[in-house]
């Protein structure tokens, strides 16, 4: 049987690929390739030949222009060498071939500002919502419980029970849309695959610091509508074993951490799908 | 012609940081502000067509759902008044850069010489201020007028104007190479006039040992055969002053000293370093034989020690103290990613893993007045804070441990230490990864940011004290993205061995790297004019000089350039050939054909004889405080927990990034609500290995008021006890010294400099003891020894600083331990004993006084213990530690409690004590800073395991955990002397920073 295959991109300032790709690991990928952007602009590296494509924490540029802003107009103009191809062709392929896309933070706000996600209509380049400043005004370190819908059509969080607990470390999460209509949509299509909530996953919250940046209707993730493409502010590669978890001294906890079923379900589905 | 795209927030989206300028108006300026609003301002000078720009308002520069833009076009709209700053010509604009990037990447072009984009930032501020008010907000607050400009328009201006005109902060300059020959056969008047008004901090001494060394003939005719003549080029001058600057030089640790101790016994020491810091290594490595885990100390970047038979760890800690007082945001920046590139520059490279960061200020609510020219402390909190937040945040290195340190005399100059552990391969290519030669012929290659007139003479300014005319030029921005980016290809090309030889560019820039590394083989010739400059106007020996950032300095085989070259590219790093080394024994300089530094490596590297300096010890004498004893301690306990020096610095802490990477086990806050004080940090390198790394610190110039010999033994001390008490390993852990000092040099200027001089001897006797004792090799450190403020009239000194961190490791990092008490029932112990020991204790710095009873390291006493205890860890006795430090027993034992959310009875009479009994009390048990001790809680059925584990060492079971919410203590005599609610006491703790 073919391998199943992820790979984690970095450069630029993404900060997170080694967790990344160490969770893919875990979570039963065959094989994981961190590819530097530049390796995939000089045609080295096709993103074709992969099935999971992770993008990863960091503040690409910088977050000069707005989080992950430089990256996104970077990956829509910039041209693969060796070809007639632009960069973005080839995530329009990997999108159109039904294959994963997980943003992760700065990965996630890239995912948003590209245009990728919610993806409504197969439109994956039109940007409809964001995600901005945390209304504190500071980037924040801190962990979160996040209740899951379990309507939602996302593939990475098949099997969670009520929620997750994960550590979001960002300055920039607070998600906003463009309009009432686009927010209606996207709870009305269970998108919002997770939210800030309390301690025990009841309800969301808008308390600071449960809810750490302010965001609309407590939304920390959204997926598309295929469920394939999922972003999230909350770093699911920051907990895949017990001793990740601030508390592990005091709590008697299992020895996998909340992320780790992002990347199983993620390797589950490629091996029942695309292999 | 420029244009100007401004991106607003569209109505009814909220203004994060709008509503932080005017939170902190009003709070720190006490001017009522009814609103402030932002705009982004991009000014395009390119040459860029109307719907390029359009694309690139509407793209890259703007976020469609919650901003709108415009070119050419004001989109500010009621407000009372407008300021826009934004940057002075040639500095670090990193907005700017990534938004040239963008066009570029929109246009399908590069962009040309001399385009570029600028950013600045519009405020739009409403409400009954005057337009001296403003002046102040601004210059208070939102420009720091030394790199950026402004300018402020009232609403009606502003519209008779139509807006801000597009001004373009371009360096405009031509290129000069001038080349200025000075002449030394003058007096010494003129010689010191030189020296002062060229920033070059050389000595009169240090002047007239160059002004003959250009009287020799031998040298005469080396410098004829290239043309030059028989005065020193501008180069040669700049060049030995930064190589023979303290910063670079370290004069004062080499320097020799004649001590006298407070008994008249007098006693020469050649070098402190050799014989304190570098005799402590060598001694404890000769003691460890086949244990010795150091690989490479001194020599370079950092230090390097064993991790595991197939990992090394790297280890540097830095102080940028002079330009974060300067620019705290852009110095404190630098400090942080300046010194990640120490490790990265050490062996063949090294991959980063963490930071730490302790910081010293002034109170930030201080309230009293201040020299000219010296920032409010609270203006360089909020920016050293941010600048090292966005340094290490983007680079994506967790920042694991650290401290905030006050004291008013930080005032003068705050210190800003920065430290970055690394981790390298033990072999990489078949060689020690620790190692590095260059060959003769290697080619000098210089990778990452170009080179401006930002940081020139960092190196010699931050070697004298701050004054009124410190240069505006010393002060950088660091860009981590950029060296993010020069990492990323490093990292590469060290894996396919495309270098031989690696190191950073930091004080002195090229002069100090390059010529460090021709000492590596004997020489080099390199062309000044092959530099790629930011801007063109700098002259040869500005170029040399340069301190401007994100640069590595590289040694390639000429067989390998070509692929080193090709794959820079690839990487968009920047990557040039300067030159090549070579073996001459000549430190040779040309700019294009002509040569224009010819300096004998000999001369540059050896030539500056010892300087002399008096110390002499008199012990101090201050007031003895009489204290009186209380029926209850509670108040005094929660003053404490509310200190500055104890209270809560979560709301920094939480700023930063403390678990990128993904290996972080002890983190900086634990317990059952995540706000409890680690002592220490644990982090696992290797995320499919169990094996941590360990680091802590200790830190307590207060101790410095009585005796520098025993603020030093504590501060190593509560290094290692903190180490110890998350569970690190004593077999392999390892030492940095930082000495951050006041001028200790006696002239007109320091009329103390023998006392000061000798705390400095002191502090370093102390730290052979100690060390020597605890079996701690020192691998790295550095000194800062002009932390002075001086204006002719006021003189602030800091108080003398040693920062000692340590950095080790723990087999099993699931074995770590945590500060929270974990349930109720256990019992709590105290290991160590506690004396009367209240000097320099937070209790009499409350009380406005210092005392004289400083606390004693017994360090035999104390290594013993440590190691029982590790046992005790090792054997999962033990279920919670708490080291004992600021505030004494009281504060770590309630500190443990509010942390694990259960309640804790101590019954002080319990607490072994040491020493005459006469001096026992509550108020001494409670507060006492007595030096070695933890706080222990143990689960009753480990009892007895822990009890024997920890046999013939000193401790006793003092209390014990219970399930209620109450703090209390019994006193000597049984009453209760201390009893609160756990809540109270977290409250009192964490509400003195919560704000900032």
């Amino acid at each position: 049987m073919k391998p199943t295959r992820a790979i984690v991109i970095t450069g630029n300032g993404t900060n997170c690929e080694m967790e990344a790709a160490h969770a893919c690991r875990l979570g039963g990928f065959d094989e994981t390739v961190i590819a530097h952007i530049a390796e995939i602009l000089s045609g080295e590296i096709r993103l074709d030949d992969f099935h999971f494509l992770n993008l990863t924490g960091g503040f690409l540029d910088g977050d000069d222009l707005g989080s992950a802003k430089a990256q996104a107009n970077r990956l829509k103009n910039a041209a693969v060498a060796g070809g007639q191809e632009k960069l973005v062709d080839q995530f329009t392929r990997f999108i159109a071939d039904g294959k994963l896309i997980l943003g992760v933070c700065n990965g996630f706000q890239l995912m948003v500002k590209m245009g990728m996600l919610p993806g409504f209509d197969g439109e994956y380049l039109h940007q409809t919502v964001t995600l901005t400043h945390n209304d504190c005004g500071r980037f924040q370190d801190r962990w979160t419980y996040l209740k899951t819908d379990s309507s939602s059509p996302s593939i990475f969080t098949r099997g969670i029970d009520r929620g997750l607990y994960l550590p979001v470390r960002h300055g920039e999460g607070k998600f906003l849309c463009d309009s009432d209509a686009m927010l209606a949509r996207i709870e009305g299509e269970h998108l919002a695959v997770l939210r800030y909530s309390d301690a025990g996953y009841k309800e969301a919250t808008m308390e600071f610091p449960a809810n750490p940046n302010g965001s609309t209707a407590a939304i920390a993730a959204l997926c598309d509508p295929t469920g394939r493409l999922m972003g999230l502010m909350p770093h699911p590669e920051a907990f895949v074993h017990y001793t990740q978890h601030p508390r592990w001294t005091r709590e008697n906890l299992p020895e996998e951490g909340d992320g780790l079923i992002f990347y199983k379900n993620a390797a589950e589905y490629v091996g029942k799908n695309l292999i | 012609m420029a244009n100007r795209i401004e991106t607003a927030l569209r109505d009814g989206v909220r203004d994060a940081r709008g509503e932080r300028i005017k939170r902190e108006i009003e709070h720190f300026l006490h001017l009522e502000v009814e609103e402030v609003r932002t705009v982004d301002v991009y000014t395009v000078d390119a040459d860029i067509t109307k719907d390029e720009l359009e694309l690139a308002a509407s793209g890259p520069f703007s976020d469609p759902v919650i901003q709108i833009w415009s070119i050419d076009r004001p989109l500010a709209a009621g407000f009372d008044f407008a300021v826009e700053v934004g940057f002075r010509p040639g500095v670090t604009d990193n907005v700017g850069r990534t938004a040239r990037e963008a066009v570029a990447y929109l246009t399908g072009r590069p962009s040309a010489a001399g385009e570029g984009v600028y950013y600045s930032v519009q405020y739009l501020l409403k409400g009954h201020l005057s337009l001296a008010d403003i002046e102040k907000i601004t210059t208070g607050l939102l420009c720091n007028t030394l790199i950026q400009r402004y300018s402020i328009l009232a609403a009606p201006d502003f519209t008779e104007k139509g807006g801000f005109p597009a001004s373009v902060p371009k360096v405009s300059g031509e290129t000069k190479a001038e080349v200025r020959e000075i002449d030394l056969e003058v007096s010494d008047e003129e010689l010191m006039r030189i020296s002062k008004d060229g920033v070059l901090a050389l000595t009169l001494d240090e002047m007239k040992i160059i002004q003959s060394q250009y009287r020799d003939p031998k040298v005469l005719a080396g410098r004829q055969a290239f043309g030059l003549g028989a005065k020193p080029t501008d180069v040669e001058l700049e060049c030995l002053a930064q190589t023979w600057s303290e910063h670079c030089k370290h004069k004062i640790f080499a320097g020799t000293v004649q001590y006298e101790d407070e008994q008249g016994n007098t006693q020469e020491i050649k070098s402190l370093f050799k014989s304190f810091i570098q005799r402590t290594t060598k001694d404890v490595r000769e003691r460890m034989g086949e244990k010795d885990f150091c690989l490479s100390v001194f020599k370079d970047n950092a230090g390097v020690i064993k991790f595991n038979d197939k990992h090394s760890l790297v280890f540097k800690v830095e102080t940028h103290n002079s330009p974060s007082a300067l620019d705290p945001y852009g110095g404190a920046l630098t400090g942080i990613v300046g010194v990640n590139r120490d490790p990265f520059g050490t062996g063949i490279g090294a991959k980063l893993i963490f930071n730490t960061d302790v910081f010293c200020f002034a109170d930030p609510f201080y309230a009293k007045a201040l020299p000219s020219r010296l920032l409010h402390p609270r203006r360089i909190y909020e920016g050293v804070i941010e600048g090292v937040e966005h340094g290490g945040n983007k680079s994506g290195i967790p920042t694991v441990n650290g401290s905030l340190v006050f004291d008013d005399r930080f005032a003068g100059k705050p210190l800003v230490f920065c430290g970055t552990a690394g981790f390298m391969p033990a072999v990489v290519n078949g060689l020690p990864g620790h190692e590095k030669s260059i060959k003769p012929g290697d080619l000098i290659v210089m990778t990452g940011g170009r080179i401006g007139k930002d940081g020139i003479h960092g190196a010699t300014f931050s070697s004298e004290e701050l004054n009124e005319n410190s240069p505006v030029t010393a002060v950088q921005i660091g860009d981590p993205i950029t060296q993010k980016r020069m990492f990323d290809f490093l990292i590469r090309a060290r894996d396919k061995g495309l270098y031989r030889f690696i190191t950073d560019n930091g004080a002195g820039g090229l002069s100090s790297s390059i010529g460090e590394m021709a000492g590596e083989c004997g020489g080099c010739r390199m062309d000044l004019a092959k530099a790629p400059l930011k801007y063109p106007g700098l002259n040869p020996w500005e170029i040399l000089i340069s301190e401007a950032q994100e640069r590595m300095s590289l040694a390639v085989p000429p067989e390998q350039i070509d692929e080193f070259l090709a794959m820079a590219l690839r990487f968009g790093v920047e990557a040039t050939v300067l030159g090549e080394f070579t073996d001459n024994g000549v430190f040779h300089m040309l700019y294009g054909e002509e040569t224009v530094a010819w300096l004998p490596m000999e001369f540059m590297h050896e030539g500056l004889p010892p300087m002399q300096l008096p110390a002499k010890w008199t012990p101090p004498q201050h007031e003895e405080p009489v204290l009186k004893e209380k029926a209850d301690y509670t108040g005094d306990l929660q003053q404490l927990l509310a200190a500055l020096n104890i209270c809560s610095k979560e709301s920094v802490v939480r700023r930063y990034d403390h678990e990128v990477q993904g290996g972080s086990v002890v983190k900086p806050f634990t317990g059952v609500a995540n706000d409890g004080p680690s002592d220490a940090a644990v982090v696992r390198p290797l995320l499919d290995s169990f094996e941590g790394v360990v680091t802590a610190h200790g830190i307590c110039p207060r101790f410095s008021d009585i005796d520098t010999y025993h603020m030093t033994a504590n501060a190593v001390d509560e290094a290692l006890r903190n180490y110890v008490a998350v569970g690190g390993s004593l077999d392999l852990v390892a030492g940095l010294d930082n000495f951050c000092w006041c001028d200790p040099v006696q002239s007109e200027k320091t009329p103390d400099g023998a006392y000061k001089m000798a705390q400095l001897v002191r502090s370093n006797q102390a730290l052979y003891d100690v060390c020597m004792d605890y079996n701690l090799p020192l691998i790295s450190g550095k000194d800062s020894m002009k932390n002075d403020f001086y204006d002719g009239t006021t003189k602030i000194s800091i108080p003398p600083t040693l920062l000692f961190s340590v950095i080790g490791k723990i087999d099993d990092a699931r074995k770590a331990v945590t500060m929270d008490v974990k349930r109720p029932g256990d019992i709590v112990y105290l290991l160590g004993t506690t004396a009367d020991e209240l000097g320099g204790s937070e209790y009499l710095a409350l009380l406005g006084s210092v005392g004289n009873k400083i606390p004693k390291v017994d360090t035999a006493e104390a290594y013993v213990r440590y190691q029982a205890y590790h046992g005790a860890v090792n054997q999962g006795t033990v279920a919670s530690c708490h080291d004992l430090s600021d505030g004494g027993l009281a504060v770590a034992a309630a500190e443990s409690a509010f942390a694990g959310g259960f309640g804790m009875t101590l019954d002080l009479s319990r607490v072994l004590w040491k020493g005459d009994i006469a001096g026992k009390s509550d108020l001494v048990l409670l507060f006492s800073e007595s030096a070695s001790r933890h706080l222990v809680t143990v689960h009753p059925e480990k009892r007895a395991q822990f009890e024997a584990l920890m046999g013939g060492t000193c401790f006793a079971s003092v209390g014990v955990v219970t399930e209620g919410q109450q703090f209390s203590v019994t006193g000597l005599n049984g009453a209760t002397v201390v009893k609160a609610d756990l809540a109270e006491l977290k409250e009192a703790w964490q509400q003195t920073l919560r704000e900032l």
